[in-house]
């Protein structure tokens, strides 16, 4: 025992902060996409897994034949916006049910992605091209600078958009789609595009990433949707317990963003304490999973009427309306 | 205003569960007609609505509102010129957003929705002008999350929806029937204010024959898809619910079965 703490370098740990906060604002990109279906759409979307790795394999083709690798970042939404507007159209068109219109086009985004490579991974040599959101340890300040600059660009433009008229539409069809098309509103046309625009936003962070690591995998959206989850639900609940009420729509996006750093920091602390790195994912799914699970338990076991009958002592009332 | 022409609809065909809920339902509704239905369990009153709404596409016969064919149309295209109260109250409104942002959405039915902001101040003011005459104390909520509130106060907010952008037809599914009997009235009221102030073709169903008599310048009872009785003008305004029944036996050779009907 004693042997394992001493093994542990606090300065090891601290070393790999400014990373883990790095990489945890590149997730947090796409948690702002994940947020748009899985919050304002209501649709769990597995596209997300493989647009991510669509976004990476597109940048570095791009930068590899000799683009501007800033110019490539735009490709790469717009990619990841192709990929959601297949996943809205076999839902919406061919009438497949969300869930499974996802797994759809993620898988053959697999072969895509393979053939946009032409193998499983390529990677671009760091020193001879020069990225804005490089790993370089001495550039990793301004790497964690200019991913914040993008978040909060995102935060601002997505913010605005939901607020429009365009935007209210999509958030009504998220919610009541039944009300939305008596009020007029094409909900097929809004999850089309809801599901294009998040896909976007996960290919850019996609893009991103992949100049981060300096290569881009065919595997490394997998497992991304529940990232992407965690990043929302962590960001959720912590901001409201903090800010409670006054968590607006901007305030949330910016809490999906530091869910997305927590996220990461809290693995690259368990990774220090050498838990094996296989089994991450594990440890992400069940964190998701405890975490999807509260509201409703809470829902289940703690309303008034359980609480008179189980326990002396008396619950807090459950809120109006909910 | 309304012409439904021969129009039929079957559910599952081919299945055991096959039922035709509309059959060859011809009925026609003046500029201005406040038209109560009301009819046994089955009947297709609800399927009536549903048509003209276009919720589904019927298999047979067309829809004409205001003398447009609208029966290719989809759902949202129709509702255009359609206003419409369901009879869930967490139907007809979204939850999630604020008063103000569902009377937005309202407003802009039949319209473009464009990138410009999706509630604007000047509307603001207007929406609390509006929610001060409903007298339930929502004006001073106008942001609020419309899931906060009771149902009666959310049927009264989708009634002000429905009628926000003066709508053709105004199309009531027993829009009070989930609610307490004071609330009820108090939304009846509302209904019949409106409808009178901007002179609103109406089709309301309902499942309180006192409330089929008491509004609406004509009653109209369904049968098995279809209309078996019509009554209108001086007959409606003498007409009581004895009457009423009495009629119901000789037209339809049976004894009205609705469970939920309430007689007096």
């Amino acid at each position: 025992m004693l042997a394992y703490f001493s093994s542990l370098s606090p300065l090891a740990l601290l070393n790999s902060c400014p990373g883990g906060v790095a990489q945890g604002l590149i997730w947090g990109i796409m948690a702002l996409g994940v947020y748009l279906t899985f919050r304002v759409l209501d649709v769990a979307d597995l596209t997300v897994d493989g647009s991510l790795a669509t976004g990476g394999a597109v940048c570095i083709m791009l930068v590899l034949s000799g683009w501007n690798p800033q110019l490539a970042l735009l490709i790469s939404f717009f990619a990841g916006l192709a990929a959601g507007l297949i996943t809205g159209l076999l839902h919406t068109a061919l009438g497949i049910p969300d869930i499974l219109a996802g797994i759809l086009t993620q898988i053959s985004l697999y072969s895509i992605n393979l053939n946009i490579m032409g193998k499983a991974n390529q990677s671009v040599n760091v020193n001879k091209v020069t990225f804005l959101f490089t790993s370089n340890s001495k550039l990793l300040l301004r790497t964690i600078v200019l991913v914040a600059v993008v978040c909060a660009v995102l935060i601002a433009l997505i913010y605005w958009f939901l607020g429009t008229e365009f935007g209210s539409a999509i958030r009504a069809t998220g919610t009541n789609p039944n009300m939305s098309r008596a009020q007029g509103i094409n909900t097929n046309l809004m999850k089309v595009i809801g599901l294009a625009l998040s896909n976007g936003v996960v290919a850019l962070s996609g893009g991103i990433l992949s100049q981060y690591q300096g290569f881009a995998d065919v595997n490394m959206g997998r497992g991304a949707i529940v990232i992407g989850l965690a990043a929302v639900i962590i960001g959720e609940v912590l901001g409201e317990a903090i800010l409670g009420k006054r968590l607006n729509m901007a305030l949330r996006l910016l809490w999906v963003v530091i869910g997305g750093i927590i996220y990461y920091i809290v693995y690259v602390f368990v990774l220090w304490l050498k838990f094996p790195a296989d089994d991450m994912k594990l440890l992400t799914a069940i964190v998701v999973a405890i975490f999807l699970a509260v509201p409703y338990l809470k829902g289940k076991y703690f309303t008034k009427s359980y609480a008179v009958k189980y326990m002396t002592r008396p619950m807090r009332k459950k809120k109006e309306g909910q | 205003m309304l012409e439904i022409n021969r129009v039929s609809k079957t559910f599952n065909p081919g299945t055991v569960n096959e039922k035709t809920a509309l059959d060859g339902l011809t009925f026609h509704l003046n500029p201005g007609d406040f038209c109560t239905v009301i009819g046994g369990n089955g009947a297709g009153k609800s399927t009536m609505l549903n048509a003209i709404a276009g919720v589904w596409p019927v298999d047979e016969g067309n829809i004409i509102i205001d003398g447009k064919n609208v029966t290719q149309l989809p759902e949202h295209k129709r509702a255009a010129y359609l206003g419409r109260v369901f009879q869930d109250p967490m139907t007809g409104t979204a939850a999630t957003m604020g008063i103000d942002e569902n009377l937005a959405l309202a407003a802009r039915r039949g319209r473009l929705r464009t990138l410009k902001w999706g509630v604007t101040k000047k509307e603001q003011a207007q929406y609390k002008e509006l929610l001060a005459g409903l007298d339930l104390g929502l004006e001073d909520r106008l942001t609020s999350k419309v899931g906060l509130l009771s149902g009666g106060q959310r049927q009264a907010i989708t009634l002000l929806m429905a009628t926000l952008k003066q709508p053709k037809l105004l199309l009531l599914d027993e829009h009070t029937a989930a609610l307490d009997p004071k609330t009820a009235a108090k939304v009846l009221e509302l209904t019949d204010r409106i409808v009178s102030e901007h002179k609103l073709t109406t089709l309301m169903i309902t499942h309180n024959m006192r409330d089929a008599i008491a509004h609406g310048n004509r009653l109209v009872m369904m049968k098995d898809g279809k209309i078996i009785l019509d009554i209108s003008g001086e007959e409606k305004k003498k007409l009581t619910v004895e009457e009423l029944l009495e009629k119901f036996s000789v037209a339809s050779g049976d004894t009205l079965d609705n469970d939920r009907m309430i007689l007096g």
